[in-house]
């Protein structure tokens, strides 16, 4: 109990660990979960973005769109590999997601509608992510808190691609203007709920470990900081008439999400849960004795 | 060569690459597995940077924008060969067309490199330089599954298209109205 | 096979290590590696090798105080305010120069 109680003070200090240095088992366990569900998102992430690849209606869209995509498929690699190097393989990890038995993120569950929903995505969807995803810079597991540099770093252009699209459409036909405004409407409840439950940081185990540095209700208050004054100056309404911000104590009030929908859709229930694990299993399938013909010798 | 003359040319190849940059695209975030899914989007990519630069280049001879030529022309109007237009959810045949389309393209770019255009010969370079990476890609994957039974019927099924261009299938339209489905949502000249 | 890339971000400076890759082989690590660490432009040159090629040396044994290659081995402070006094040449505040 006292080389746990060394090592809780060690990350709590700010310490980092390496994949060879010894760790409580419920670290290395509630780590290795949390890092294959981030994993697990960046591949589902994919799927709703695919299919607006094959739809850009420039050239210009086409290939940011497609290298964005490309993007996150390059973080899946970078993060499964943190995954295998903490003993589980990738294949495994593939078919846990595939199986249901692990989880990814509420928001790709969800469906994309429209060329807005694509704007929308990229430019709040992502916001909401970059968050989370700086709180884990100094994750004190050091591997991981590498990956994250890389994969911060990247992201910073989705979103200024995300934010292109909306402006452009809102300096463009009322039709165009509507698809945004009815994609956010959409996408508002998700984004609420994206950021996790409020529990509190010394409370969360992922917080206490310090493998992220930030509780999901500051991550919450940080993004509305962020984004709702970008959402409303471009004359866009959120569909929460609870919205706004306390003067005094500076932070946001909000109808409470719905944080049963959250549980149900991360456990499998979403709406595009079942079509896209299923896209990913008959992928998987198709190209089985591919990956059996490049492992033999 | 007539300046008309010069964008039928570049409209072929331009056409070319656009379609088959478009098919591979498809594999961004399904292909067989993640770093390889990273690779091939970049080739994707690059047949797409290919094609717009190469319709900047015949926009200016014709009078209109790269974006116009790559989406707004009917689907009989497009240029491309037969190999390019075919939906092939087979990794076997895309690697197959991938290899045979390289092995094309490459003697195309070597006669316009030697063209009396500098533009269209300086533009030959730039996009050959690219192309032997893809080569390159192509070469280490045939050389890979040149023993599967199934990749050599794919090869032998795909040589025939390759320099095909009698008209075109069910797939292009498909592909068409899947591309332009957003654009042609919206008035012409509409900004995306 | 997984294969570690090291990466130079300019002419100059040190490859640092920046990730791993798993491939077929060499031919296929390069290109992956390409394309993973550099296809923004982000880096100038890359090294690619095999995991096994890598050895860690995590431990360092330093049981005897070998301080005597290091700067900390060397306190002069003292020394050199008693040579100062006895040339006559100290003058207040004493500081190690």
């Amino acid at each position: 109990m006292a080389r746990e109680d060394e090592f809780l003070q060690y990350v709590q200090s700010g310490g980092q660990v390496e994949t060879d240095d010894w760790m409580p088992d419920e670290y290395r366990a509630r780590l290795r979960k949390f890092i294959e569900m981030h994993g697990n998102s960046e591949l589902m992430g994919v799927l709703p973005e695919r299919e607006w690849i094959l739809r850009a209606p420039t050239l210009q869209r086409k290939l940011a769109l497609t290298a964005k995509v490309q993007d996150e498929v390059g973080h899946a690699q970078l993060i499964y590999r943190v995954v295998e190097d903490l003993g589980k393989p990738r294949e495994q990890c593939l078919d846990d997601l595939i199986s249901g038995k692990s989880k990814f993120h509420n928001v790709f569950h969800y469906p994309t509608k429209t060329w807005g929903d694509v704007g929308v995505i990229a430019w709040l969807v992502d916001a909401a992510a970059i968050i989370s995803q700086k709180a884990l810079l100094k994750c004190s597991y050091a591997p991981y808190a590498r990956i994250m540099k890389k994969i911060c770093w990247e992201e910073s252009f989705h979103i200024l691609h995300g934010r292109d699209v909306i402006l452009t459409m809102m300096l463009g036909t009322d039709d165009q203007r509507e698809l945004v405004q009815e994609a956010l409407n959409r996408w508002w409840g998700p984004l609420m709920q994206f950021h996790g439950n409020p529990i509190a940081a010394d409370e969360d185990p992922m917080y206490v470990w310090r493998i992220k540095s930030q509780g999901n209700d500051e991550a919450r208050q940080q993004f509305l900081d962020g984004y709702v004054p970008q959402i409303w100056e471009l004359g866009l309404t959120v569909p929460d008439p609870k919205l706004r911000k306390d003067e005094k104590t500076e932070r946001w009030h909000y109808t409470e999400p719905d944080w049963d929908e959250l549980m149900s859709v991360v456990t499998g229930h979403g709406p595009k849960t079942e079509d896209r694990l299923d896209l990913r299993r008959r992928a998987r399938e198709n190209s089985a004795w591919v990956r059996s013909v490049l492992l033999a010798a | 060569m007539s300046e008309q003359g010069r964008a039928e040319l570049l409209l072929e190849i331009a056409d070319d690459e656009l379609i088959l940059g478009w098919r591979d695209s498809e594999w961004t975030g399904i292909a067989p597995f993640l770093e390889e899914d990273v690779a091939f989007s970049s080739i994707a990519q690059n047949e797409i940077g290919h094609a717009r630069a190469l319709y900047e280049l015949a926009a200016r001879d014709l009078g209109t924008t790269a974006d116009e030529l790559a989406f707004d022309r009917k689907p009989d109007e497009y240029r491309c060969s037969r190999l390019v237009e075919l939906r092939l959810p087979g990794w076997e045949h895309t690697i197959a067309r991938h290899y045979l389309y390289e092995e094309a393209d490459a003697a195309r770019l070597e006669q316009l490199k030697a063209s009396d255009d500098p533009e269209l010969a300086g533009l030959a370079e730039k996009i050959d330089r690219e192309e032997a990476y893809h080569r390159m890609h192509a070469q280490m994957w045939f050389d890979r599954l040149q023993a599967e039974p199934r990749f050599v019927a794919a090869l032998d099924e795909l040589r025939p298209l390759v320099d095909l261009r009698d008209g075109h299938g069910e797939e292009l339209t498909e592909l068409w109205e899947q591309m332009t489905e957003v654009r042609r949502s919206q008035p012409a000249g509409t900004k995306w | 096979m997984i294969y570690e890339v090291f990466r130079q971000e300019r002419k100059g400076q040190a490859f640092q290590h920046a990730g791993s890759i798993e491939a077929p082989d060499e031919r296929f690590a390069e290109w992956y590696a390409r394309e993973q660490y550099g296809r923004r432009g982000e880096s100038t040159a890359l090294w690619v090798v095999p995991r096994e090629a890598v050895h860690e040396i995590d431990d360092f044994v330093d049981e005897l105080n070998r301080n005597y290659h290091r700067v900390d081995g060397y306190p002069l402070k003292e020394k050199l305010k008693e040579a100062r006094e006895r040339a006559g040449t100290s003058r207040a505040p004493a500081g190690d120069r």
